[in-house]
């Protein structure tokens, strides 16, 4: 009905003339008759502009949002807030009408923000460089898990049973066809004993896989794990939450080899899941081996500082069956958004968004430990979330849910032994009055 | 004046964001956390609000983009991207919901996913959709192992994998990460699969054959029906890269054509914007005898309720941590209802007169090496203009000074100095004419004045880079001086 094209009949009439047939149906001639089409899609007639708003406003209402609950949801994804300022830059058409920076003369935008964006993520992580951007958390791991598996010419990889399974599920899928040999390692009180990972070591280990803080909020010693990890010749890849690098120490010097990870807390809306971004960097040594694109910062014939893609030899259009991974795209407008959200947060900014996190975490758990019924199998060091144990947990999570609080996931979708915990996540975004609310909610769907 | 980073803009005491007060007692993190998992230092730069906004804006001036100018990048689909899907993905009740949110408390999100699969389904005759896929690299890897799942399951030992050498990149690059051999097929002379040849090469270890149709020269292959029975008779699968989908949407469907598995470009057929990059999304089709194969969960109805279904025995996995790029395949859902059936057959009808206008026109000054109708794009060479010393890429930076992005050079690797053209059906006739006309211009220049093609760009906010330094003194990270 509403339609983005603007040729006039006259001109089709024009134009037509000008090829020298008579119809457009002429330029289909050549599709063989029994494979054309008979008859429409069957597929609605076409919506003006209002009447498909008001289709999909209607839908989208019917959702419960984020907003319209208090969310203490996490367990890869956060409800962070969001300065505003972020969505107008994303929304000038300069940025997300343009396509990879082919020809860099005219995509220095793009170009710069890239740079700016791998430049932010390495002052994070403490890496030496980082590329372009990934789809999300899940696939960056795996194509961490390739660089390691390529580097070190082994097969097997470890990977902590305390990784987000999502994720682990992911890198079954997607390194498993590769040759990898997944193997995980159990954890005990919501960490994996260093000792541990060093008995299942050996000089067949590509990588030890290790989330920081890991998926069940527990800091991991991911220090002494990537120590073992060298002695025997394997990796070290650290899956990090960039919020937490706030206030927690860098992978980097605490020994990790790769650093990945979710961008989304680095205010992007929670979207029911993506669009997110993912980041990986890595130590100098694997920078042959790192997939997708990378900016550099050059000269142009003038003199003057420009940027362009580079280190291209790794990829799939020149290197075809060779390259070292398939992505031909990044998550571009996604990590402007990171970048834009950094910028604006700043230094003291995001170790104040960190900082708040770790503060209302700890004030929702001094405050649960009040009510009777709820335990805490974990005794470990968090940073903004926790495992709380809760007699009928599926039950009150739903109750809960009704009385406008998403309290938290429910563990026994992963973990068989882990019935009745649930992991909840406390932002900066939450208030005290939110987190008192949802102490006394549950002390009285506990005991009531 | 360039424009600084972010970091040499930044001032210490700047904030450019205000959070609420903490409003709960405070502890030590010290005593709470181990020192040595305490950062010190933390290298990001302070900025004002306004400093922010006027860097990025300014930035934002540096780039071309579809809705400044015309943007016809062959196999890429630049077309318009409409602004209210920007407001759809806006909508609070999509952008702000959290993955893991009730399943009943998501339920017209899971009816719009469901929703759009079929409609997939419909416009490309297929069976079943997955809509996991971040792009469309993604949705081949996807789709392979689907095809690894298929053979193993059967017990058919096959290792290779049939690509046209007129083949996107990341066809044997998606082949490399399942594992799969690749074996390059031969064009014939109308630009087509090259039969025999085939023949010659099919055999039991052959998986399967991957091919876009039209492939990239923008040449429909007719003898599509017959290359797919070839392939399953060694019950090998065949894969439609949908990159070109917008030449034939409407008028066949890769499900007719004989293809068991299909993935599609959300950002381009289906008009998401590109984002300078990303994201993107790149569903993936199959027939029903592949749909058990397809990555869990998948969205179920039972006549009451949208339920996610994981426990799918036969299932690849997940391939990403959600369900998909959500926000994007709610712009491609809008797109598709305000289109609907007419308006996206004609959507193919279009882009494919508006290629095939600029063709007839631009083949009287450049080599046209398969002249016949085109579909979407076409391919021209500018090898006729070396004698003047001069090559497509000065052509595509000259075009850059005309205010036009350049076509996709030296790909198809099959055609000699090609670009690569595709105008999409949202540009107008009389921007056509003032590419052909600027194209005119510059093979004239060529002939003429050849250095004002060798020294182009000179009205870019740069002009050519150096990208040999680029590459052997990496500079990509602020905080390290290249060695």
């Amino acid at each position: 009905m509403a339609n983005y094209i603007p040729t006039t009949p006259a001109e089709v009439q024009e134009m037509l003339g000008a090829i020298g047939v008579k119809t457009i149906d002429d330029l289909f001639a050549e599709i063989p008759p029994e494979l054309r089409l008979q008859g429409d899609l069957n597929i609605p007639e076409g919506m003006s502009e209002p009447e498909m708003t008001r289709k999909l406003t209607r839908l989208s209402q019917s959702n419960e949002t984020v907003d319209d609950k208090v969310c203490f949801l996490g367990g890869g994804a956060y409800d962070h807030i969001i300065p505003a300022a972020i969505d107008h830059l994303l929304l000038r058409g300069d940025f997300f009408t343009a396509y990879t920076p082919y020809q860099p003369e005219v995509s220095q935008g793009t170009l710069q923000c890239i740079y700016e964006f791998q430049s932010l993520i390495c002052g994070l992580t403490g890496m030496d460089q980082a590329n372009a951007s990934m789809y999300e958390g899940a696939t960056a791991t795996v194509e961490a898990i390739n660089m390691a598996t390529a580097q070190t010419r082994r097969n097997r990889v470890l990977v902590l049973q305390t990784v987000n399974p999502e994720y682990r599920r992911v890198i079954n899928s997607l390194n498993t066809p590769l040759g990898a040999e997944i193997v995980s390692v159990p954890f005990e009180d919501g960490v994996v004993d260093p000792a541990k990972v060093h008995e299942m070591l050996n000089n067949q280990v590509a990588a030890v896989v290790m989330q920081y803080p890991n998926f069940l909020g527990c800091i991991e010693d991911i220090e002494k794990i990537a120590e073992v990890a060298h002695e025997a010749g394997a990796l070290a890849i650290v899956v990090a939450n960039p919020i937490a690098l706030g206030l927690l120490e860098t992978p980097g010097k605490l020994g990790a080899d790769i650093v990945c990870g979710e961008g989304q807390p680095l205010g992007i809306p929670l979207s029911f899941g993506g669009p997110y971004v993912g980041f990986l960097a890595s130590k100098k040594a694997l920078l042959r081996r790192m997939p997708g694109r990378i900016v550099g910062k050059t000269t142009d014939i003038d003199g003057k500082i420009g940027f362009v893609l580079t280190l291209q030899a790794r990829e799939q259009h020149i290197r075809r069956e060779k390259a070292s991974s398939n992505i031909c795209s990044n998550q571009a407008l996604m990590a402007l958004n990171a970048t834009i959200y950094l910028s604006l947060m700043g230094r003291e900014g995001i170790r104040e968004v960190a900082g708040q996190c770790f503060q209302k975490a700890h004030y929702l758990k001094r405050e649960l430990a009040k009510v009777d019924g709820v335990t805490f199998p974990f005794t470990g060091s968090f940073f903004h979330e926790l495992v709380v144990k809760i007699p009928n947990a599926r039950k009150v999570l739903g109750k809960m849910a009704k009385h406008g609080v998403f309290a938290g996931i429910p563990l026994d979708n992963w973990f068989a032994n882990l019935k009745d915990c649930v992991l909840v996540a406390v932002t900066e975004k939450r208030s005290k009055d939110e987190i008192d609310n949802y102490c006394n909610l549950l002390g009285g769907f506990i005991n009531g | 004046m360039a424009e600084p980073l972010i970091f040499d803009l930044s001032k210490d005491g700047c904030r450019g964001f205000t959070l609420p007060a903490l409003d709960v007692p405070e502890v030590d993190p010290a005593d709470h956390i181990p020192a040595r998992f305490l950062r010190e230092e933390l290298p990001l730069p302070s900025m004002s609000e306004l400093d922010v906004v006027r860097h990025f804006t300014r930035l934002s001036r540096l780039n071309h983009s579809v809705d400044i100018g015309f943007y016809p990048l062959g196999s890429c689909t630049m077309k318009y991207n409409p602004k209210v899907n920007e407001n759809m993905a806006r909508l609070p009740g999509f952008a702000n919901l959290h993955p893991q949110q009730p399943e009943e408390s998501v339920q017209g999100a899971l009816q719009m996913l469901k929703t759009l699969e079929e409609s997939l389904a419909e416009i490309t005759g297929m069976d079943a959709i997955t809509l996991q896929p971040a792009a469309g690299a993604h949705g081949e890897l996807t789709g392979l192992l689907i095809m690894k799942a298929y053979h193993r399951k059967k017990g058919n030992h096959k290792t290779k994998i049939m690509i046209p050498d007129s083949g996107h990149g990341t066809n044997p690059a998606s082949c490399s990460m399942v594992g799969y051999e690749v074996v390059n097929i031969k064009s014939d002379p109308r630009g087509g699969v090259d039969i025999e040849d085939l023949k010659s090469k099919l055999g039991p270890d052959i998986a399967g054959l991957m091919i876009t149709n039209p492939n990239t020269l923008g040449l429909f292959d007719e003898n599509i029906g017959e290359l797919a029975h070839l392939v399953h008779s060694v019950d090998g699968l065949v894969y439609y890269d949908g990159a070109n989908l917008n030449a034939i949407m409407g008028w066949t469907r890769p499900g007719d054509m004989g293809f068991d598995i299909v993935h599609l470009n959300l950002h381009k057929t289906f008009s998401t914007p590109h984002g300078g990059g990303g994201p993107g999304a790149g569903p993936v089709g199959v027939k029903k005898h592949l749909e058990a194969f397809l990555p869990n969960p998948r969205i179920q109805f039972d006549g009451k309720k949208y339920r996610l279904q994981t426990k799918c025995r036969e299932s690849v996995g997940p391939v990403l941590g959600s369900l998909g790029n959500f926000l994007v395949l709610v712009r491609a859902f809008a797109y598709i209802l305000v289109n609907g059936r007419e308006g996206l057959k004609n959507v193919s009808a279009y882009a494919v007169l508006n290629a095939n206008y600029m063709m007839q026109r631009l083949k009287k000054t450049f080599d046209l090496p398969y002249d016949r109708f085109c579909k979407h794009e076409f391919v021209l060479s500018g090898k006729g203009l070396a004698r003047h010393g001069v090559k497509t890429l000065d052509v595509a930076k000259r075009l850059l000074d005309f205010g036009f992005h350049a076509p996709t050079v030296y790909f198809p690797m099959i055609v000699e100095e090609s670009m690569m053209i595709e105008p999409t059906e949202t540009e107008s006739k009389g921007t056509l004419d003032c590419f052909c006309e600027a194209m005119e211009m510059i093979a004239r220049e060529a002939a003429e004045n050849p250095d004002n093609l060798k020294n182009a760009p000179t009205k870019t906010p740069v002009r050519r880079l150096d990208e040999a330094t680029a590459a052997r003194k990496p500079d990509i990270n602020y905080f390290q001086k290249p060695e």
